[in-house]
């Protein structure tokens, strides 16, 4: 498990403020990069905009859960009660969508929430537990109280010395190669 | 003054009638940073295990015991152990699994209904909440699974195959209580546990043993606060807690389902879902209080947990215990108004008959107690508020057991009235369910972030990446 080399992932700088971070990475997407990343302690309101993102898409997986989840009541309930054994209690149908649908409702809301939570899952690709960021010594400190501007270096703009002046020229502090260590 | 006066877009009424400037109290008091947030939080994981928490636990431990020992003992020997006989054939079992559903009702108020509702003061109180709904649910689940009788077939309450080729009866309330009590169950777990991911990411980054690496790397899946994650998080979140308000709505209905669905006198009502709903918020928020205001004193979480949050708490237990208080009285009110002789004697006997001590025990509890919440001066008195609170909680105890044995004590038939009281199995074990949700809390007190920081950190002043101004 030594450590034969090591390639660089791309360029971090940080910032002090969530205002800081706001206005850094409108300019960063302003100049047209793609391959780039905040790094921040809670989610910071409007910067989703800044960086150009769109709306998550999780609904979708919720959606999906709940519908899901609705049918798989009615059939559990209609192959249970009404086709495998059917059994007469209290003068009732055998199937019926009205008397079970508390048992749809919360299936409904069950796989709708299993949904939602593979869905975030998924969409952040995790579980994911090594990435080239956790080796940026001071990472830690994003959870806490500093904000990061990651530009990696796939981005097709990157270019090392022009990188990285353009993110001390937008206040960033202590700019730093990340390197992701190879085997 | 000069807020109001310096804004010309302001309609000109208000230079004459000079509103006072109101402004809410901070979130978070003395201007605490970013930085304090994080060590305060992860201080109360990382710091050496006080005494005290181990003298707690100890005594958890053996409370929790009892209701070891007690279900060891009806396994056993059978359910005739319990009190439970005809006609009271619920008994204690129906009422202390209501008591601790309700309890865990709050935890799912605070962090799904009032995140909808955008109320911010929120984020300092539902984690602990959220752990508090996992845990009274797990109590509560003790009570219908052992007294299923023979527990080892429990699992045929689910939809599974079976030698037998028998199925689930899903004309039943019952069983409709089993997938909406599960349902709440892991719902809440998922809610809690995905709420929690990012502050288990700051605790794995500052971990320094290595056993410390493991435990919060694997529960934190590799979260690293991009703003990627955070988006898809922030809308799980609220699709989380737009799924759990309906859930929430839904349990305590189902549960009251159990009762009202049965043609019996005082069971047989409509009013029962928004009642129980009521009484199930109103019961969890006393717990909220009584076990938020001692932490807050031990862990000196005053700067996060201000008067303000306090307040509101009481507040919330006021209104929710006058709308309790509103359907005693609106009970007692249809039971004349439908002119039904078993329905009306159903409710004299409830507040006159073999049960009246339990009665009045609920009404004073429940009914007045909380109304003392009107006034600031109590509701600044802390000491006074966790009384009330435990007030609140033996209140709605007595609410669950007015209502399964009054109406079961007394049905139909006179020759089969009958006269319900608990044995002592039934005493130690409803009492060690306290030990049992103690050692869970205490558990997670010492091994997962009390409060959600990223929550209590967007509250604050500085994550406004604005300023302030809009």
């Amino acid at each position: 498990m030594s450590k034969v080399m090591d390639i660089k992932y791309g360029i971090s700088a940080t910032f002090n403020s969530a205002k800081d971070i706001y206005e850094a990475a409108g300019k960063v997407r302003d100049k047209g990069f793609t391959s780039w990343e905040c790094y921040t302690p809670m989610p910071i309101h409007g910067l989703d905009g800044q960086m150009g993102y769109g709306r998550s898409k999780v609904p979708c997986f919720t959606l999906a859960g709940g519908i899901t989840g609705f049918f798989t009541g009615m059939l559990i309930v209609w192959f249970m009660n009404a086709f495998d054994y059917p059994l007469i209690v209290g003068g009732k149908p055998y199937f019926s969508p009205i008397y079970p649908f508390p048992v749809f409702y919360e299936l409904t809301i069950l796989f709708a929430a299993f949904g939602t939570l593979f869905g975030m899952f998924f969409l952040n690709r995790l579980p994911r537990h090594n990435h080239p960021v956790f080796e940026h010594k001071n990472f830690g400190r994003t959870g806490d109280d500093k904000f990061m501007i990651v530009i990696e270096i796939e981005d097709p703009l990157f270019d090392d010395e022009d990188t990285e002046s353009f993110l001390k020229d937008l206040g960033g502090k202590s700019v730093s190669i990340i390197r992701e260590p190879i085997e | 003054m000069g807020t109001v006066t310096e804004k010309t877009d302001q309609p000109a009424v208000l230079a004459k009638v000079k509103p006072a400037p109101w402004r809410d109290p901070p979130l978070v008091e003395n201007r605490r940073s970013f930085h304090w947030v994080t060590e305060k939080i992860c201080g109360i994981v990382e710091s050496k295990t006080p005494v005290w928490w181990w003298w707690c636990f100890i005594t958890a431990l053996c409370i929790a015991s009892f209701t070891g020992m007690g279900l060891i003992y009806l396994v056993s020997t059978g359910v005739g152990v319990w009190g439970n006989n005809n006609p009271v054939n619920w008994g204690w079992a129906i009422v202390n699994f209501v008591f601790w559903i309700g309890i865990g009702h709050a935890g799912t108020l605070i962090s799904a209904v009032l995140c909808l509702l955008k109320q911010k003061w929120r984020t300092s109180i539902n984690r602990a909440s959220e752990a508090m709904t996992v845990f009274a649910v797990l109590c509560a689940g003790i009570f219908p699974l052992f007294h299923v009788g023979r527990v080892w077939f429990a699992w045929w309450l689910f939809p599974i195959p079976n030698a037998n080729a028998i199925w689930p009866q899903f004309r039943s309330p019952l069983e409709w209580d089993v997938f909406a009590v599960s349902t709440y169950a892991t719902v809440s777990i998922l809610f809690w546990y995905m709420g929690m991911i990012p502050d288990l990411a700051v605790l794995r980054d500052r971990a320094k043993e290595t056993w410390r690496k493991y435990f919060y790397g694997v529960l934190s899946m590799g979260w690293r606060n991009a703003n990627n994650h955070w988006r898809n998080f922030e809308m799980a979140y609220l699709l989380l807690a737009g799924l759990s308000t309906p859930l929430v709505l839904s349990v305590h209905t189902i549960v009251s389902f159990d009762f009202a669905v049965a043609n019996l006198p005082g069971w047989h009502t409509t009013i029962f879902p928004p009642y129980f709903v009521a009484g199930a918020i109103f019961s969890g928020f006393g717990m909220v209080l009584t076990l938020l205001l001692p932490l807050r004193a031990i862990y000196g979480l005053h700067d996060l947990l201000t008067q303000r949050h306090i307040d509101n708490i009481c507040k919330i237990t006021l209104a929710t215990g006058s709308m309790v208080g509103y359907a005693y009285a609106m009970e007692f009110f249809i039971a004349w108004y439908g002119a039904n002789s078993y329905e009306g004697f159903a409710f004299i006997n409830r507040a006159f008959g073999n049960y009246w001590w339990s009665y009045w025990i609920m009404v004073s509890c429940n009914v007045i107690s909380p109304q003392l919440f009107w006034f600031k001066k109590i509701r600044e008195n802390i000491p006074l508020v966790w009384i009330i609170s435990i007030f609140v909680n033996i209140g709605m105890w007595f609410e669950r057991f007015v209502i399964a044995n009054t109406t079961l004590s007394r049905d139909f038939l006179p020759s089969s009235w009958g006269y319900y009281s608990p044995t002592v199995v039934d005493l130690f074990t409803f009492f060690g369910t306290f030990g049992f949700f103690s050692v869970l809390f205490l558990l997670f007190l010492r091994f997962l972030p009390l409060m959600p920081m990223a929550e209590v950190k967007m509250v604050m002043p500085q994550a406004d990446p604005h300023g302030g101004k809009h």
